[in-house]
């Protein structure tokens, strides 16, 4: 395996409960070699344990004991796999129904949402809402696998029926990219290897899509943001004056040379240097971490951004923000809550709920805004201080933000900007 | 335009990120060093992450008294060659102490003990943050653990009050006593730890190429011969070609029959292998949630 070209893609599994999910990712695990015996000779054990005849690939993917010994999963769960090609990881997210939570959790640095739908059930509430998540959290690549086609005789008129229904819902969404794929996770069609049933599909098994998916432009890489994690200060005689401004580059492409700006102070500079251990870059692109040097003498820290003079992020102190809510205590209208943006920390105070989303409709809701664990609504912030962003729309990483409990300091939320 | 990262180099990123994070939002924080290709990696990465600063925490080792020799000498080099500070937390002194019992018997194993040693050393230092090598892959109770993993003030992991972890997002915000643990390389498998080795030329300990040693064989794993290992009067000892995977207390780290002399040898046989790594370790065979339930407690 040639790995030095080998390239990384994240996504995220959901589906309701019983549609496959279990089954399916241990079906890529299975069939793409990446299981060990000795978790093999696991799950075999366990399978005859549980009176099952056949190996139970869904026990691959088993969690914690306590939520083992409730039949559910409650947690995002991460798993590794790769092919020659790529190198995968998982973000497997539980069907259940109230987990919305988990879902935007793995979303939030997907590449690739898989939604599963059962072939007899076809779309329903859960794809929707699934959908819905995949099309807030702006995953550039959507697949809706159509599972368990061999309960369906493998017939095409299954399939299109799910695909329209599933196409005319999703124009009202602000998904680019999706594809529909039917197979069975059980018997392993149309997943790593091609089917003999559904001669009538002409594309790619889900494996092939996986590594062959365009995602060098999920990235922006036209608007140029830094912002500041760590200033490097070695205070040694061999780098007295050494002041590096270490961060992972958000968007854009930065060169040396290049003219940018600082913000919040507005002071303006040239790139003197991009450092690494290994030596100078040229140029460095998002998600690279990065020490840059600037020509001048100027006041930088922790929380500033580095953007280029003639391409500013938004500087606002009043926000609109989608906001999903993580915890038992609802959202406090007039709340105040520390928020965590890129590398800057602040305070905001919740000045009025728009609206709260109904996510299997859309249907935004005027009158009951209260906002609750695992729901979705529209708010608006003020801030303490100003905050530079982008819309979430264009840089999912400079338009993201977390709300933190001032007393229990527990991520209670997660907010888009827009 | 070619803006593509390979994944290694999209893994490295994401550390070096956390690494960071840690030296930003923390006060004391310390970097868990057990001697394994791991923490081995977490210093390459530190090491980068600062660049050409120095490494703004320790380095802390939790001696179980039980080493492979190998491991001291690397450790001390490594040290030396980074002007680092290190701080050990021993397992010999707990027991001296009475803080803990040693276990008895054939399978006796310093490596539960370890959690009181290393609970210890945290409180002493009164680090807020402890930087471990633990990866997702390595273990099921694993797969669901945090970059950032809260810690009550017993040390204590509660499954269920984790923070949710999105985006770039990381928050290490505590009250007084808590502390975290901090695992910048969770997305990382065994294979890419293995490759990144290679392509970035790391030196590491002789332990993890071929070579020969006494072993013998206990419960289908090679161990190496030991004074720190009493045999069974049916256990033969022998001389193979073998090499560890893992590098932990010398008492439960099982050694592979292997070949490899070299990194891309290395690459080759665990690309290969059907084997997990944590198959040669005779502490999680206990019981099939027994890396949850040491986890609870305080153990990583
Ligand atoms: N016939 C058939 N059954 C399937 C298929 N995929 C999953 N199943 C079965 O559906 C049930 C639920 O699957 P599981 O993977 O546990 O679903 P999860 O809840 O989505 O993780 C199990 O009994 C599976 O064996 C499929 O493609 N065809």
């Amino acid at each position: 395996m040639d790995y030095q070209s080998s390239e990384l893609l994240r996504f995220t599994t959901a589906g309701s409960v019983d549609d496959g999910k279990s089954t399916l990712i241990g079906r890529m695990l299975y069939d793409s070699k990446s299981i060990f015996q000795d978790q093999m000779e696991a799950i075999e054990a366990s399978s005859l344990r549980r009176g099952e005849s056949e190996v139970n690939l869904a026990l691959l993917t088993d969690g914690l004991k306590s939520e083992r010994e409730q039949g559910i999963t409650i947690d995002v769960a991460y798993r590794y796999f790769s092919t020659p090609k790529r190198k995968f990881i998982i973000a497997d997210t539980p069907g259940h129904i109230q987990y919305t939570r988990n879902m935007v959790t793995g979303a939030s640095t997907a590449n690739v949402a898989l939604v599963l739908v059962d072939a007899r059930n076809g779309v329903v509430e859960q794809t929707r809402r699934h959908a819905i998540i995949a099309s807030l959290l702006q995953i550039p690549h959507l697949v809706v696998c159509i599972n368990k086609m061999d309960l369906v005789d493998y017939n095409e008129a299954a399939y299109e029926t799910i695909k329209e229904d599933f196409e005319q819902f999703a124009a009202k969404l602000d998904v680019k990219d999706v594809s529909f794929i039917p197979i069975s996770a059980l018997k392993g069609d149309n997943v790593v290897h091609r089917s003999e049933h559904t001669s009538w599909y002409e594309g790619p098994t889900l494996m092939y899509y996986l590594e062959n998916v365009h995602i060098a432009s999920d990235h922006n890489f036209i608007d140029t943001r830094l912002p500041v994690q760590y200033v490097i200060r070695p205070n040694t005689d061999e780098f007295h004056d050494y002041r590096g401004y270490a961060g992972r580059i958000a968007g854009g492409v930065m060169k040396k040379g290049d003219k940018v700006m600082v913000l919040p102070s507005g002071f303006t500079s040239t790139i003197k240097k991009i450092d690494t251990i290994d030596g100078e870059l040229e140029e460095a692109f998002p998600p690279q971490s990065v020490t840059v040097l600037l020509e001048d003498d100027i006041d930088v820290s922790r929380g500033d951004m580095i953007v280029r003079e003639n391409n500013q992020p938004e500087v606002e102190q009043d926000l609109e923000v989608m906001v999903c809510w993580f915890n038992e205590k609802p959202l406090q209208p007039r709340g105040k809550y520390t928020i965590m943006h890129t590398t800057q920390e602040a305070r905001c105070i919740v000045k009025e709920v728009r609206y709260r989303l109904d996510i299997n409709s859309l249907h935004r809701d005027l009158e009951n805004t209260q906002i609750k664990m695992n729901d979705i609504g529209r708010i608006v912030l003020r801030t303490t201080k100003p905050l530079f962003f982008d819309a979430y729309r264009k840089n999912r990483i400079t338009g993201s933000l977390i709300f933190v409990d001032e007393g229990t300091n527990e991520t209670v939320g997660a907010g888009m900007i827009i | 335009m070619n803006y593509q990262l390979n994944h290694l180099r999209e893994l490295e990123s994401e550390s070096i990120f956390i690494l960071r994070e840690v030296a930003a939002q923390f006060e004391n924080p310390v970097l868990m060093f057990s001697g394994g290709k791991d923490s081995i990696l977490m210093v390459h990465l530190a090491q980068k992450a600062f660049y050409p600063g120095r490494i703004p925490f320790p380095l802390l080792h939790v001696d179980t008294g039980h080493n492979f020799a190998e491991t001291i000498a690397y450790r001390d080099a490594l040290v030396e060659r980074l002007g680092a500070r290190l701080i050990v937390g021993s397992v010999q002194e707990a027991i001296d102490k009475g803080m803990v019992t040693e276990e008895k018997g054939y399978n006796a194993s310093r490596n539960g003990l370890q959690t009181v040693a290393l609970l210890e050393a945290l409180e002493q230092g009164k680090y807020d943050a402890a930087l471990g090598g633990a990866r997702r892959d390595e273990e099921k109770a694993r797969a669901k653990e945090r970059f950032f993993s809260h810690r009550d003030e017993f040390g204590q992991w509660d499954p269920k009050n984790q923070r949710p972890e999105l985006w770039n997002l990381f928050n290490g915000k505590k009250q007084f006593g808590e502390h975290f643990r901090v695992f910048p390389i969770s997305n990382w498998t065994e294979l890419d730890v293995w490759q990144y080795l290679a392509m970035e030329k790391v030196e590491l300990p002789s332990l993890y190429f071929a070579h020969k040693r006494k072993v013998f064989e206990r419960d289908g794993t090679l161990l190496a011969d030991s004074e720190y290992i009493p045999k069974k009067p049916n256990e033969e000892v022998k001389e193979m070609m073998v090499r560890c995977r893992t590098i932990g207390d010398i008492t439960c780290t099982g050694v592979w029959p292997s070949q490899a002399t070299t990194l891309e040898a290395i690459i080759e046989e665990i690309a290969t292998t059907r084997m997990t790594e944590r198959g040669g370790r005779t502490d999680d065979k206990r019981s099939e949630t027994s890396m949850e339930d040491r986890k609870k407690t305080g153990y990583f």
